[in-house]
């Protein structure tokens, strides 16, 4: 890797912070703080499109690039490098995050309580996401990873609905549970003998990973204690608790970045650290990341079946989907042959698909929320004729979700399914159940929402006006986008995860 | 005294004659130009920060601060008979306490406008106790220690009463009297140690020690008796469990200012005494007093996170607050002593224990500071310092609440603040030395205290408020507010400056 700085990613990360600070000192009146804020979105969303689009995906391109490296703290006692970097793995989780932030930012057109408090949160949240996605050393990756709970927990008990203050604090509860596991790896592995660094990029190399000498914590348990922060994330059954309430109760906007990016950071950190740091354990576990991924497709399939809370239901729905992510990466766990790609670029491409699919769902039922004050799914139903491009979108995001072909969802789902069956048959098998469960209730939501009888009282019912029709637009085009030419970020994901299966087919059978 | 002992003792004597003018010009200022008198004593700080510069350049000779002698450049650092030295590690304290001394000057403008009388005395007073502050830090004989450790607390004394209502006398007198009988501890057991080695200076102690290792366990009854007195009359300056008793009082009666200063500027120099006690004089000693060390750091920790849940008051709970983290910072001490193998280390400070104590009293000034700053100036104008008045702040003072917040949030240790790093900092030493336990322990006691600091930003920012009227503050206090809280975020994002700083200073320890 070439040490340097470009600043192309330094900008990107802050961006948005410096914007909150803008607007914090600076930026009056609730209409500029709204334009600032559009603006600072478009800024990110623009250099995150920039970083992926000039992502080298050549063969032979080096493969961590746009480094920024600078001694962050010297080596008196800790050894931390200021290390933030894309490899094929994070540049198009960096896009979708700049891709969500603009449609968070324009989702909140309408929130009228602490305007300016409101977006300064929204904007510290970006930069915390997008710092977790680019930083490759642990402490500053883990000081990202910190800096995102403070944001969402005040955007969920202010702006919130419903119980905001309960699920604001179970969410903060059990992020901070899982975070201090992980920080107890983090400084296990920093303590080991002949470590001394925080280095994810040496960590991962083959030369200079952990092996099962001079660790304080054995291997197996680092990989659990990482695991654990990370599965609360994404989160996998029966770690999940906190993620209905913290959904159903937080603004639009919030759930959107939620369900869209934090999410995602679990599913991340597991590829980058359990897979990349401990390949010989994720072999040695695939069986128990299967086994915990069939039961969380399932067990979320089967619950969102009975949700009457159009936000609940999709909040479920998206732990059914994150199971795939692990059925993906249990695709290691192959009794013999070489692996392939296939398995983990299924997991990387679910989470960024689910990261739009979800996103855009989130942003359609914002909106039918707003509009008819209710998200008891009884209570509605014959919404598409007075909101067209409201249902049209949903039934995009919808079609998506279950995986039709065309659209995003399909691709990734097959991917995670052709690889993880090479692995794990039957299991498979059952989590593709899990997709047939997910076309019921994905379409039997939508018939009782948007179809069937016209209801009286939502006559006056208006459609989204532009600036709510636009988000749902940039959503629509990644998700068909995606469908239709999946290499656009299949092979971008394959070159940051071919030197991970590389090191794994080495480990694998030894 | 020669022309040298006068250079190096120079900053010592220019905050004391700081002091002195602030008295002296009090005495010719109109009522109405009292009001200058705190940037009189800013000015005069300049004195001695400029002089500690000049010797902090003169010790290191270059600008890299790992590299450099530990000597000046022609002679000794020690001088008076060897009873200071006026080392890197003197002036790393001289620093901290200078620039903690002047942000609460600057924070107490405002504040001393309430004060009809005595403003000369309010300002002059901290400088003193300042001055005490400092010379314990440079302190390396018992004698010299005694009478720094006394000059810093008397004014203490004097200013915590300083409101004169019912609240602060009984600080004022708790803190006196307390004080006192810690102090009467401390020379019990400086004399027991005097007794057995024939020396007050620490270097002659130490090499008393290191010839008599006796067959007696602990080396010796008496020297035992010694050091756990010792440490007793330091634990009262630590606000260390079970020497604690005061604290919680004194906050809550005490001038804020007062309160910020004592837990910050008085807690750092009592950790710098210690170090250098235990560190130079004991740590050849046959008595793993480490582990002292490591039982007053685990009950502080409990002690201080465990009763600050139940308190109302916010002044009250900073008092538990302090408490508990005098334990995080006893940690980093305890884990200087052993290595993981249990063998002792040499005295050269391999282990980052020392480094990351004073790191993380670095760190825990400027989260310190910022909070009773922002807690002055709320408490003035609400007139109140229940939690549960705090209601709505966010919407009343938009900035005085996310500072307030920040700071919380870096006593918690959340990153991207200073405390956080601390905190990372003296667990890794703990492990590092085998202190696992206490490490955990931490770790846990840190989670803990999260729920009480967190309550105070839930009040602020999601309960609704009890009135509109905004809370405005002076350009003088915001000054100090901000400056306090830029340093609580600089020193997390950019912690390299201050642990360099640090280690060069624990360096010159070992010599």
């Amino acid at each position: 890797m070439t040490e340097g700085y470009n600043g192309l990613l330094t900008a990107t990360v802050f961006l948005p912070a410096v914007g909150a600070l803008f607007l914090l000192l600076v930026v009056r009146g609730d209409r500029n703080v709204r334009a600032f804020a559009v603006l600072i979105a478009l800024g990110d969303l623009v250099l995150s499109l920039v970083v992926f689009g000039f992502f080298d995906r050549s063969e032979g391109a080096d493969r961590f690039q746009f480094v920024d490296q600078i001694t962050w703290i010297p080596d008196v006692g800790l050894n931390a490098n200021f290390l933030l970097t894309v490899d094929g793995l994070s540049a198009p989780l960096v896009a979708l995050t700049g891709l969500l932030g603009m449609c968070a930012v324009l989702a909140s057109w309408h929130i009228g309580l602490r305007v300016k408090e409101y977006f300064i949160w929204l904007l510290v949240l970006q930069t915390a996401v997008m710092g977790v996605f680019t930083s490759m050393d642990l402490l500053l990756f883990f000081l990202f990873w910190e800096l995102e709970l403070i944001p969402m927990f005040m955007l969920i008990s202010v702006w919130g609905s419903g119980r905001k203050e309960y699920s604001a604090m179970k969410f903060l509860i059990f992020t901070i549970l899982g975070s201090a596991f992980m920080l107890v790896g983090i400084v296990a592995v920093f303590l080991t003998a002949g470590v001394g660094t925080f280095n994810m990029v040496e960590l991962s190399t083959e030369a200079t990973m952990l092996t099962s000498a001079g660790l304080l914590i054995p291997l197996s348990g680092l990989f659990w204690l990482f695991f654990v922060g990370f599965a609360i994330k994404l989160p996998i059954w029966p770690l999940h608790t906190w993620l209905p309430d913290a959904h159903t109760d937080a603004p639009t906007a919030a759930s959107v970045m939620l369900a869209g990016v934090l999410l995602k950071m679990g599913g991340y950190g597991l590829l980058r650290i359990n897979v990349g740091m401990f390949p010989s354990q994720t072999d040695r576990f695939a069986w128990a990341l299967v086994a915990m991924g069939v039961v969380s497709v399932l067990y979320g399939a089967v619950v969102t079946m009975r949700q009457t809370d159009l936000k609940r239901l999709i909040a479920y729905s998206s732990i059914s989907h994150m199971g795939l992510v692990l059925v993906g990466i249990g695709s290691v766990g192959i009794a013999q042959g070489t692996l392939t790609v296939t398995g983990l670029n299924g997991a990387a491409m679910q989470l960024f698909t689910h990261g739009t699919v979800t996103g855009l769902l989130f942003l359609t039922v914002g909106l039918v929320y707003d509009k008819t004050h209710t998200r008891y799914i009884p209570d509605l139903g014959g919404l598409a004729g007075r909101m067209p491009v409201v249902a049209v979108a949903m039934l995009i995001a919808g079609l998506a979700s279950l995986g039709l072909p065309g659209l995003s969802g399909f691709v990734s789902e097959l991917l995670v399914f052709l690889g993880a069956y090479r692995a794990y048959a039957w299991p498979t098998v059952l989590a593709v159940l899990g997709i047939v469960l997910a076309a019921g209730y994905i379409l039997w939501m939508m018939e009782r929402t948007f179809f069937g009888p016209r209801r009286e009282r939502f006559a006056d019912l208006t459609d989204a006006s532009l600036v709510e029709a636009a988000p749902l637009a940039l959503m629509v085009v990644t998700i068909i986008g995606v469908g239709v030419w999946p290499s656009l970020l299949t092979d971008v994901f394959e070159s940051g995860l071919n030197p991970m299966v590389d090191v794994l087919n080495g480990v694998i059978h030894k | 005294m020669s022309v040298h002992d006068f250079y190096v003792i120079s900053p010592y004597l220019a905050m004391a004659g700081a002091g002195l003018l602030v008295i002296i010009l009090d005495l010719f200022l109109p009522m109405r130009g009292k009001g200058l008198l705190p940037y009189i004593a800013l000015a005069a700080l300049t004195g001695p920060f400029v002089l500690s510069l000049i010797q902090f350049y003169d010790l290191s000779g270059t600008i890299n601060l790992l590299q450099g002698s530990e000597a000046f450049s022609t002679e000794e650092p020690s001088i008076l008979l060897g009873t200071l030295s006026v080392d890197r590690f003197a002036l790393f304290f001289n620093f901290l306490i200078m620039g903690a001394t002047a942000l609460v000057v600057l924070a107490s403008t405002e504040y001393v406008r309430n004060m009809e009388r005595f403003q000369g005395e309010y300002f002059a007073l901290i400088l003193f106790s300042a001055t005490g502050m400092m010379l314990l830090a440079a302190a390396t004989e018992l004698i010299t220690i005694y009478i720094s450790l006394e000059l810093s607390t008397l004014p203490l004394a004097a200013l915590a009463a300083f409101l004169m209502n019912r609240g602060s006398s009984e600080a004022g007198m708790k803190f006196l009297i307390i004080g006192a009988i810690s102090s009467a501890l401390m020379l019990y057991g400086m004399a027991l140690v005097f007794g057995f080695t024939g020396s007050t200076q620490l270097s002659e102690i130490s090499t008393a020690i290191g010839q008599a290792a006796g067959d007696a366990p602990f080396g010796n009854y008496a020297l035992f008796v010694g050091i756990i007195l010792m440490i007793a009359g330091f634990g009262f300056k630590l606000s260390a469990a079970p020497f604690q008793m005061w604290v919680p009082d004194v906050y809550e009666g005490a001038p804020t200012p007062v309160v910020a200063f004592l837990s910050v500027a008085s807690k750092a120099a009592a950790f710098a005494v210690v170090l250098r006690v235990f560190f130079t004089g004991f740590f050849d000693v046959a008595l793993d007093w480490g582990i002292l060390i490591a039982g007053l750091a685990a009950a502080s920790m409990v002690i201080g996170n465990l009763v600050a849940i139940s308190q109302s008051n916010i002044r009250r709970l900073f008092g538990y607050s302090t408490i508990s983290h005098a334990g995080y910072i006893l940690v980093g001490v305890a884990a200087g002593v052993k290595s993981g193998d249990g063998a002792f280390r040499a005295p050269e400070f391999a282990a980052i224990g020392p480094d990351s104590v004073l790191f993380y009293l670095g760190a825990y000034a400027a989260a310190n500071l910022a909070a009773f700053f922002a807690i002055t100036i709320i408490g003035s104008k609400i007139e109140s310092d229940e939690i549960s008045d705090y209601a709505g702040l966010v919407t009343r003072a938009p900035v005085l609440a996310m500072v307030l917040a920040l700071a919380l949030l870096a006593l918690i240790g959340v990153p991207p603040t200073g405390i956080f790093i601390a905190k990372l900092y003296i667990f890794t030493a703990a492990v590092d030395s085998g202190l696992i336990w206490l490490a955990i322990l931490g770790v846990i006691n840190s989670a803990v205290s999260a729920y009480y600091y967190v309550r105070i930003i839930r009040v602020m920012f999601t309960q609704p408020a009890t009135s509109d009227e905004k809370i405005t503050a002076a350009p003088a206090p915001l000054l100090a507010l901000g400056l306090a809280g830029a340093a609580m975020v600089f020193m997390g994002i950019a912690p390299g400056f201050v642990m360099e700083a640090a280690q060069g200073a624990v360096r010159a320890l070992a010599v």
